[in-house]
């Protein structure tokens, strides 16, 4: 898989990228976490990499945050080669979110953040903790013992102690992981805020519909990476496109009115009423083939695109290797 | 490539000794050697009568109370690293620029402060019981100036090395309850030869105290570099290796 592809462009002279991974790989004893890895995050984009359980995910972000070692290949995590001599300098420069929120649960949301700025060396560690405590709008909580929080809250007090360093990347691994919809949504708008802020952001997620909405690419891993792009072109090169048609009564010859028709490849049913027709530009095939049916005397109830989603991509590949093994 | 930093040693610091002290069962378990090792002693030496005393002079009793910087921190010792691991909190700290020299070193002075303030306290209360209750002729047969000594140079050091052990335990352990049991274990040792010391079977002489100094100072600075070498970042995260 190439290392660049779909980068957001921006027209400019490219900056350099906030991850670059080449041919990463980590195993434990016989077993592989992740495989012959491969590729970068831009400055200032969200990143989403997806995959099932297992797959690796966490242990790429934990390889890239410097907690654990990977076994082979390279990497640059904001600018720096991940290498253990670097662990520290790289740490100072990134932020990790791990999947459970790790709070000390008998301190207050400020004695926790409070550590954490110090850990960081940052100057005027109480303005940087208010100031992150504002970004997710916990100041009213700032007293309140982390144990008598709600999950939702927990987690968004982890957000605030990762933007303490005022990170190049920002990992978060599983952010919305057990949250209930309400919760989750907050921590969208909340990730939203930090995208317009230009944060690079790495989101590791399950939720795809999560990935579709942030992610301005996504990955996906299955301990190897198995493909890479913006969700609609993995919709454009996984699927082909396909106009759904629906008719208030069956047409007596459907080959007739949808053969050879501009930029129609082919057709085939779709319940008794229903055609999918397998078009090369949707642009050309809709109005040729509203035409065609009305020459044909046919009532149409409606005409679409069938509209894939990241979901659909997701499970097209998982399936597909499932399959191939 | 920045240095040690003394800011997040300090960090943490505060941190564990905030969390020990609204830890109740940490603490509650941590106060039961103190209890032990100062009531029955206190209790034996006021009902000593003074034609007891001068069999008090050929023992050394007050080093029994060495058993409390030798056992109450190693408890403290062994939950701080596996402890932080079972509640999820070491993850997020190993991912700041903390390096592993200053994790111990911040966890070890957490353990260290409160278990000696507590061993001085405890030995101050004690000595101040004996002078105030004990038959003149006891108090004056159990208070000598080299014992004094010896406690206030070896609390310290005796309780630096329950501390390393006890962390070794705690950067290897999958359990905060085994971590605990193993270092009373492995404090128990330490403490076999205070009784020793305390019962003259070990003589208590200026040299045995030299000895046992430079040993334990030799202990204590071997201590920090080999936690340091047994803290795994990789198995205290993934549970692997």
């Amino acid at each position: 898989m190439s290392a660049s592809n779909g980068l957001v462009s921006s027209g400019e002279e490219p900056s350099a990228p906030a991850l670059s991974v080449d041919h990463l790989s980590k195993r434990f004893g016989g077993r592989v976490a992740f495989d012959d890895v491969t590729f970068e995050v831009g400055s200032g984009e969200v990143f989403g990499f997806l995959g099932p359980n297992g797959a690796g995910k966490t242990t790429t972000v934990r390889a890239l945050g410097t907690l654990i070692q990977p076994t082979s290949g390279t990497a640059m995590v904001a600018g720096i080669p991940l290498m253990p001599e670097n662990g520290v300098e790289i740490r100072q420069r990134i932020s990790v979110m791990p999947e459970s929120p790790g709070l000390y649960l008998r301190h207050s949301v400020t004695e926790n953040l409070e550590c954490f700025a110090e850990l960081y060396e940052i100057s005027d560690p109480a303005g940087r903790v208010e100031r992150a405590l504002d970004a997710v709008s916990l100041i009213d909580r700032a007293k309140d013992v982390c144990g008598a929080l709600s999950k939702g809250l927990r987690q968004r007090v982890a957000l605030a102690r990762a933007l303490l360093n005022d990170p190049e990347v920002l990992f978060l691994d599983e952010p919305t992981s057990g949250l209930d919809p309400v919760a989750a949504r907050e921590v969208h708008d909340l990730i939203d805020g930090l995208r317009r802020r230009g944060v690079t952001i790495f989101l590791t997620t399950h939720r795809l519909e999560e990935a579709e909405r942030l992610c301005d690419r996504v990955a996906i891993l299955n301990t190897t990476l198995r493909t890479i792009g913006r969700p609609d072109e993995l919709r454009d090169r996984l699927f082909t496109k396909t106009l759904s048609v629906r008719t208030a009564e069956p047409l007596p010859e459907p080959d007739r009115v949808f053969g050879g028709l501009a930029a129609v490849d082919g057709w085939r049913q779709d319940g008794a009423t229903g055609y999918l027709l397998v078009v090369s530009d949707t642009n050309l095939a809709a109005p040729a083939a509203v035409r065609a049916l009305v020459a044909a005397g046919a009532d149409v109830l409606s005409i679409a695109e069938s509209h894939h989603s990241l979901e659909d991509v997701y499970l097209k590949l998982i399936d597909d290797e499932a399959v191939g093994r | 490539m920045t240095g040690f930093s003394s800011r997040r040693v300090r960090a943490i610091f505060v941190k564990d000794l905030r969390e020990f002290r609204r830890n109740r069962s940490l603490t509650v378990t941590m106060g039961i050697f103190p209890v032990l090792f100062s009531v029955q002693p206190l209790v034996t030496v006021l009902t000593f009568s003074s034609s007891a005393s001068s069999a008090l002079r050929h023992e050394h009793v007050l080093l029994y109370m060495l058993g409390i910087p030798a056992l109450a921190p190693a408890l403290v010792a062994a939950y701080s690293i596996v402890g932080e691991r079972q509640q999820g909190t070491l993850e997020p700290v190993l991912a700041t620029p903390i390096r592993r020299e200053e994790l111990l070193l911040g966890k070890a002075l957490a353990a260290l402060v409160p278990s000696i303030a507590v061993a001085y306290l405890v030995f101050g209360l004690f000595l101040a019981c004996v002078e105030l209750f004990a038959a003149p002729a006891v108090a004056s047969s159990l208070i000598r100036l080299p014992d004094l000594l010896a406690q206030l140079v070896f609390t310290p050091l005796v309780a630096g090395w329950s501390i390393w052990t006890a962390m070794l335990i705690s950067t290897r352990a999958s359990d905060v309850r085994v971590a605990q049991q193993l270092a009373m274990v492995a404090s128990l040792p330490s403490v076999a030869v205070i009784v020793l010391v305390a019962l003259n079977v070990i003589p208590a002489s200026l040299a045995t105290a030299a000895v046992a100094a430079a040993a334990l100072l030799l202990l204590n600075r071997l201590g920090l570099r080999l936690v340091s070498a047994t803290f795994d970042r990789e198995r205290l995260i993934t549970g692997t290796r």
